[in-house]
């Protein structure tokens, strides 16, 4: 396991997500309300790219007829056949016992405790003023 | 909401095995697309009246679909223009990284099933002619369907015997939910069309005939015309048994596209029992329903059902046949089944040719 800056917090805004590859593994990363999350980009039902799909809310139904509509912007549907996933946990909704998204362990860090290491960052120049996302893999 | 996408190595084709897909959807980007084929009569025409289908009251289809134009939405081209009106972006998206070297083409949308039946078939022939411009001219893995107006016979047998012979075009495409149920008489002219220019034809899910779309009724739900189709696909299969359609043209080859394949067997058995009882009320049949089934129809594969467990599949399948699946995305649209994830059974090399390529080259009469 090790830690891998991918880029400065400022390049995904609350409620947007981006694609990075780590450890030649695509990860889709999530900012909620400036918690980030990450989520391997390939959907545990044929492979399609979680990136891609659109960011909802949970919709809930007590009985038919009664709607509980809760979590906006934490679920993600795949853009192919719409399953959902909790961003946080990566807990499908389709088959919750069985079913899940890989989930990685995301943090931000500032970056005067980065120049400390360990941590990777072949391609991010670090600078002590700046805030960074890490992914742990 | 912004996504941003950093291109990653798409899988290449050289890692997957060759697959033929006989369900590709491509679309215009206007409607004036069409208008090389479409003379000035019928050019005034759509914009001064528009097309009616026989579903009053409404334009599009009888259901909205889950996704945008029912398709992936990963799938809009990076030109614009809706999902599926980029061949560049369809072999860089499917053609290329899912190794297809069978694709074949049924447009929707185009012209099939319009009320005035001068339109449709007006619409249909500028539809055939663009496939071979757009399309299968400009990339050889291509094949295009010969879209007819089906609800005027003569018309689309006339349609049939104009592209009869041209090699681009491989099958005949019709939709399932007909006027009438598909084996009615007045579709024969299409049938026998079609098997004298040795061309299957292909019974594509939906369609405008103006019943309910479940034979008691309109339902509320969309998932329910998804699962719908099974039903009103067997019911057009039964009628082309059942009328004689098989009997009357033994060399015509159908295909079931898009409406699942497991109710096969069922039908199958549950036709043949009641032939065997009910014999004399048809006696035109000279075979059972199944056997004139399995000589004579064909199925895609996609949406693929997917029991649990998967292994079930394996015994569908050879309760219809190996030699009977044609493997099928469905591209761009949004329940597109990847080819590298539809087969996670332990088959034979020789079964997963016959499924993914082996099965479409030989219905097609493609050179392996």
């Amino acid at each position: 396991m090790s830690r891998h800056v991918v880029a400065p917090t400022s390049e995904i805004a609350p409620g947007e997500r981006k694609l990075f590859t780590v450890k030649g593994r695509p990860v889709a990363i999530f900012n909620l309300g400036g918690q980030y999350y990450g989520m391997l980009n390939r959907c545990p039902h044929q492979g399609g790219s979680l990136c891609e799909g659109i960011v909802t809310g949970l919709l809930q139904s007590s009985m038919p007829g009664e709607y509980i509509y809760s979590r906006e912007g934490e679920i993600v549907r795949c853009p192919w056949h719409g399953w959902e996933f909790d961003i946080r946990t990566g807990q499908s909704y389709c088959d919750p016992e069985k079913i899940r998204s890989k989930s990685y362990a995301v943090t931000a860090e500032h970056g005067a405790d980065l120049v400390e290491g360990p941590f990777v960052a072949e391609t991010i120049p670090v600078r002590i003023e700046e805030d960074y996302i890490v992914v742990e893999m | 909401m912004s996504v941003q996408i950093r291109p990653t190595a798409a899988a290449t084709s050289s890692s997957r095995l060759a697959v033929a897909d006989c369900d590709i959807h491509p679309a215009v980007r206007a409607e004036t697309d069409l208008d090389p084929w479409l003379s000035q009569r019928w050019r005034d025409h759509r914009t001064t009246f528009n097309a009616g289908r026989r579903i009053g009251m409404q334009a599009g289809p009888a259901y909205p679909k889950s996704q945008p134009n029912a398709s992936r939405r990963d799938a809009q081209p990076p030109e614009g223009g809706r999902q599926g009106s980029s061949l560049s972006f369809m072999q860089i998206q499917h053609l290329d990284p899912n190794n297809v070297k069978l694709g074949i083409l049924n447009p929707l949308g185009s012209g099939q099933g319009m009320s005035n039946p001068d339109l449709s078939a007006a619409i249909c022939h500028a539809t055939n002619e663009w496939q071979l411009a757009e399309w299968t001219g400009k990339d050889r893995r291509l094949k295009a369907s010969v879209v007819v107006p089906y609800e005027d016979a003569a018309a689309s047998a006339a349609e049939i015997r104009l592209w009869a012979g041209h090699p681009d075009f491989v099958q005949v495409l019709v939709l399932s939910r007909t006027a009438e149920p598909l084996g009615n008489r007045r579709y024969w002219p299409i049938y026998e069309a079609a098997a004298e220019a040795n061309l299957p034809v292909a019974v594509h899910a939906f369609g405008y005939g103006g019943s309910p779309i479940t034979s008691t009724g309109w339902p509320s739900h969309y998932i329910e015309e998804m699962t719908g189709h099974a039903q009103s696909s067997q019911a057009g299969l039964t009628s082309l048994v059942i009328e004689g359609v098989f009997e009357r043209f033994p060399d015509l080859r159908m295909i079931m596209v898009e409406a699942g394949f497991a109710w096969a067997p069922s039908l199958m058995w549950r036709l043949d029992k009641a032939w065997k009882t009910l014999r004399a009320e048809t006696p035109h049949l000279k075979l059972s329903p199944s056997e004139y089934i399995r000589r004579q129809v064909w199925w895609t594969t996609q949406p693929m059902e997917e029991p649990d467990p998967r292994e079930h599949l394996l015994d569908t399948i050879g309760w219809i046949g190996w030699d009977r699946l044609l493997f099928a995305t469905d591209y761009p649209h949004w329940d597109f089944d990847d080819p590298a994830h539809v087969l996670p059974l332990k088959i034979s090399e020789a079964q997963r040719q016959q499924f993914l390529i082996g099965n479409a080259q030989a219905v097609y009469g493609m050179v392996a």
